[in-house]
C-alpha cells in the first residue's frame, strides 16, 4: 500500500531577526524574513521518515503570500514529492476557522486520496493550535493534536502523545490529521544540492481562490468571524514603576505594590506578620 | 414568557484537579465580567460520577452547572466533548464560553468553535468588556513579544481559551447554592475515530526552567560567582528556578542549560525577577512573555529596566539579600 500524506505548512517571520520599530514598539511585519515554521519542519521530517518506512506520496500545502513558495522549494529539498501554492489577495487576513475551511477544500480537491494531514502543533507567529484541529473538522475525519510518534498499521496509525500529566496511546483511524509536537522528529537538513534542484523542479502548483471554486465572500478577512484590534508591544503598556532607596526600603516598597502578585505565583501567603 | 437570560460558561475541565485549577479560575473570572453584560455564571461538565466537581464549581462561583454524567463518559475523549458541549451550546445559546488553556482545552475549543461557526482566540492572558458588551480577549503572539487583542463582533458564542495562572480562584464558599441541570446524554453520539488505548500518568519532573512559574534571572552585574549562588537562595524561598544571561554562563557562575535568550531557553513565568542584567535583545526576546518583571539594576537607563513592571535602581546583591531576609519573615510555612 503506498500512502499519500499531505504536509501544511505556513511561513512565518524569522523571530531572531524581528525588525523592530522601537519608537513605537511594533513589528516591522514587512520587512522580516520569512522562514518555514519550526513545527512545521517537524511535520514534515515526520512524514518523511514514514515515507521511508512504507512508501508514500508527500504533498506539501501552505496558503500565503507568493514569496511562501520558498517554504515549498526546501520541503521540496528535504523529501517532499510535490506542493501546492494557495495564494491570492483575498486569502489574507483569514483566522484560523477560514485558514482551515480554505485548507480543506484544497485538499479535498486537490488530494481526494489523502491517507493523513500532518500540521504543526503550533506556529511561532501568532501560535494559535486552532488549524489542525479545526482542519480535522473541516475534512470531518478524525484528529489528534501534540503528537510525538506515529506508528502506521494499514488502515489505523497508533499515536503516542503527551497531554496535560498523561502520556497517551491513541489509535486512530485513517484518513485523519494529526498535529505534531516539537519534542521528536528533529528536522533534517535540506542539502545545498538538493535546493538548487528543488528550486529547478516543476512541481509547484500555484491556485487562487478561483481556482478553489471559492468566492470572495468565503475567504480571507470577509469570512473571518474574529477581528484583531490591536497588536501590541507588552512592554509599552507596562506602568514600569521605578524604585529607589536603600535595599530594605525597595523590598519594602516592592511587596507593597507587588507582593498579591508575587504570592499568587509563589501559593504563599505574603502579607507582614502581625 | 421569561426574558431571555445571557450566560457565561466555564468549560469543566477536572482531568488534573486538584493541580490544575483553570476551571475555578476562569469561573472566577467570569463572576467579575457576568454583571456587565447581565449574565449568569455556568459551568458545564461531562463524565461519570462527577458530583464532588460540580459541588466544587458551586463553592466557587457558578450558579448553574449543566451536567451529562454516564458510564460512557469515564475515558477523556476530545471528540465526544466536542459533540457534547456543541450539543448544549445549541440548545442553550451561551454569550460567552470560556475553556482552559490545557492541552486537552487547546485540542477540544477549536473543534467546538468549528461545529458551531464561531470565533475563538488562543491561551489568553486578559479578558474584558468593552462598551458594547463584546468580550476582548487578549493574548500573547510571537513567543510573547506581542500581544494581540481580538473580539468576535458578530457570531455566538464569543470563545476563548485562557491560559491557567492568569486568574485567581475564588475562596470555597460552603453557602454558596446554585442549579444543578442534568442534560441526558445524546443518543446520536458517534463513535469516536480515535480512540484512546492507554493513558498513565507522567510521574512528576523536577521543575524545569522553560514551565517555572517564577524565574530568578541573573546577569553580569551580580558580580561573582560567590555573590551568584544568593540567586539559588532566593528561587528556593520563591519555588522558582534560576537563569543567567551569556556571560554568566560563560564565566561559569552556572551550567550552560540555564541560559535564558535566543541561544538558550524561552521562559515564560508569571514573575521574573532580573538582577544586574542590561537587557540586550538576544536575552529579552525570551522572556517577554512574563506577566510580571522586577529588573533590579544600578543604571535606571538599562534597555532590562525600561521594560520592566518595576525598575529597581540599586546594587543587585544588597537587594537579592534583602528580599531573602524579608520573605523568610512573611513566608509562614
Ligand atoms: C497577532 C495575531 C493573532 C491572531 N490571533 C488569532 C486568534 O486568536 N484566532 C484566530 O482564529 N486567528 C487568529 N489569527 C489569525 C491566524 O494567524 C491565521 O488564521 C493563520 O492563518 C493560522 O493561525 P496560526 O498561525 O495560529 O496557526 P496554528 O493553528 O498555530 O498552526 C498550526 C499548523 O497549522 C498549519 N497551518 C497554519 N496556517 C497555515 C497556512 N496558512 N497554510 C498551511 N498550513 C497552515 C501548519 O501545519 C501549522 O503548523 C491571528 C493572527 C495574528 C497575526
Ligand atoms: C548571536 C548572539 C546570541 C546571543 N544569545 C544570547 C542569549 O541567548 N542569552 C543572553 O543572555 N545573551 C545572549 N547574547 C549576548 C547578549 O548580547 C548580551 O551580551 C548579554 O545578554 C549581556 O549579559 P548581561 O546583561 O549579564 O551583561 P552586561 O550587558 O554586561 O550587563 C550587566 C548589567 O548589570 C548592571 N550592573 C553592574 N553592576 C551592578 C550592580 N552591582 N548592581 C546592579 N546592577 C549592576 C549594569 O548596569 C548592566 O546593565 C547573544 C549575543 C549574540 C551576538
Amino acid at each position: 500500500m503506498r500512502y499519500h500524506f499531505v504536509v501544511c505548512m505556513k511561513q512565518v517571520p524569522m523571530v531572531s531577526e524581528l525588525p523592530w520599530d522601537s519608537r513605537s514598539g511594533r513589528l516591522r511585519r514587512d520587512l522580516a524574513d520569512g522562514m518555514m515554521n519550526p513545527a512545521c519542519k517537524h511535520a514534515l521530517e515526520a512524514a518523511i521518515q514514514l515515507k521511508d518506512r512504507h512508501g508514500a506520496r508527500i504533498t506539501v500545502l501552505t496558503m500565503g503570500p507568493v514569496m511562501a513558495e520558498e517554504i515549498l522549494r526546501e520541503a521540496l529539498a528535504m523529501g517532499a514529492d510535490s506542493g501546492i501554492l494557495l495564494t491570492d489577495p483575498k486569502m489574507a487576513g483569514a483566522d484560523t476557522m477560514v485558514t482551515s475551511f480554505t485548507l480543506a477544500r484544497a485538499i479535498t480537491r486537490e488530494c481526494p486520496d489523502f491517507d493523513l494531514v500532518l500540521c504543526g502543533c503550533h506556529t511561532s507567529d501568532s501560535e494559535t493550535a486552532q488549524v489542525g484541529p479545526q482542519l480535522a473538522e473541516e475534512l470531518n475525519v478524525a484528529g489528534v493534536a501534540y503528537v510525538e510518534k506515529l506508528d502506521l498499521q494499514h488502515h489505523t496509525v497508533r499515536l503516542e502523545r503527551e497531554a496535560d500529566d498523561f502520556l497517551e496511546t491513541i489509535e486512530m483511524d485513517l484518513p485523519g490529521v494529526v498535529t505534531i509536537a516539537t519534542q521528536r522528529y528533529t528536522p533534517r537538513y535540506a542539502s545545498l544540492g538538493g535546493l538548487q534542484e528543488a528550486f529547478d523542479r516543476d512541481s509547484i502548483t500555484v491556485i487562487d481562490a478561483q481556482g478553489l471554486g471559492l468566492t470572495p465572500e468565503q475567504i480571507g478577512r470577509n469570512a473571518s468571524p474574529t477581528r484583531i484590534l490591536d497588536v501590541y508591544s507588552p512592554a509599552a503598556q507596562k506602568e514600569n514603576i521605578v524604585m529607589r532607596g536603600s535595599a530594605k526600603k525597595v523590598v519594602e516598597d516592592l511587596l507593597d505594590q507587588f507582593g498579591d502578585q508575587i504570592a499568587a505565583a509563589i501559593g504563599k501567603d505574603l502579607k507582614p506578620n502581625g | 414568557m421569561r426574558r431571555f437570560q445571557n450566560s457565561i460558561w466555564v468549560y469543566g475541565d477536572y482531568r488534573n484537579y486538584f493541580q490544575n485549577r483553570v476551571t475555578l479560575q476562569l469561573l472566577a473570572r467570569a463572576v467579575e465580567l457576568a454583571p456587565e453584560i447581565d449574565a449568569d455564571v455556568c459551568a458545564v461538565i461531562f463524565g461519570h460520577s462527577v458530583d464532588d466537581f460540580v459541588g466544587e464549581y458551586i463553592a466557587h462561583g457558578a450558579q448553574k452547572v449543566y451536567v451529562i454524567d454516564h458510564p460512557d463518559l469515564k475515558t477523556y475523549s476530545s471528540e465526544t466533548h466536542a459533540a457534547l458541549l456543541t450539543h448544549l451550546s445549541r440548545r442553550f445559546s451561551p454569550e460567552i464560553i470560556l475553556i482552559g488553556a490545557t492541552d486537552f482545552g487547546r485540542e477540544l475549543a477549536p473543534r467546538v468553535a468549528k461545529r458551531l461557526g464561531t470565533g475563538l482566540t488562543a491561551d489568553c492572558i486578559r479578558l474584558s468588556i468593552d462598551d458594547n458588551g463584546l468580550l476582548i480577549q487578549t493574548a500573547p503572539a510571537f513567543g510573547g513579544n506581542l500581544l494581540a487583542k481580538t473580539v468576535t463582533p458578530a457570531c455566538r458564542p464569543q470563545m476563548a481559551t485562557v491560559r491557567p495562572g492568569t486568574f485567581q480562584e475564588l475562596p470555597h464558599n460552603d453557602d454558596a447554592v446554585g442549579d444543578i441541570i442534568p442534560v441526558t446524554m445524546p443518543e446520536d453520539l458517534p463513535v469516536p475515530r480515535a480512540r484512546l488505548m492507554r493513558s498513565e500518568r507522567i510521574p512528576k519532573r523536577a521543575q524545569r526552567l522553560e514551565d517555572a512559574q517564577v524565574v530568578v534571572c541573573g546577569g553580569r552585574g551580580m558580580g561573582s560567582k560567590t555573590k551568584f549562588k544568593k540567586l539559588f537562595e532566593l528561587a528556593r524561598l520563591l519555588g522558582g528556578e534560576v537563569g543567567a544571561t551569556r556571560p554568566v554562563v560563560y564565566s561559569n557562575w552556572i551550567a550552560h542549560d540555564a541560559l535564558v535568550g535566543q541561544a538558550g531557553k524561552h521562559v515564560h513565568p508569571q514573575v521574573l525577577f532580573s538582577f544586574g542584567v542590561s537587557g540586550a535583545i538576544q536575552h529579552t526576546a525570551a522572556i517577554a512573555d512574563a506577566d510580571l518583571i522586577v529588573a533590579i539594576n544600578k543604571n535606571p537607563e538599562a534597555p532590562m529596566m525600561k521594560m520592566a513592571d518595576t525598575a529597581i535602581v540599586a546594587d543587585a546583591n544588597q537587594v537579592c539579600s534583602s528580599l531573602i531576609r524579608e520573605l523568610k519573615r512573611r513566608i509562614r510555612e
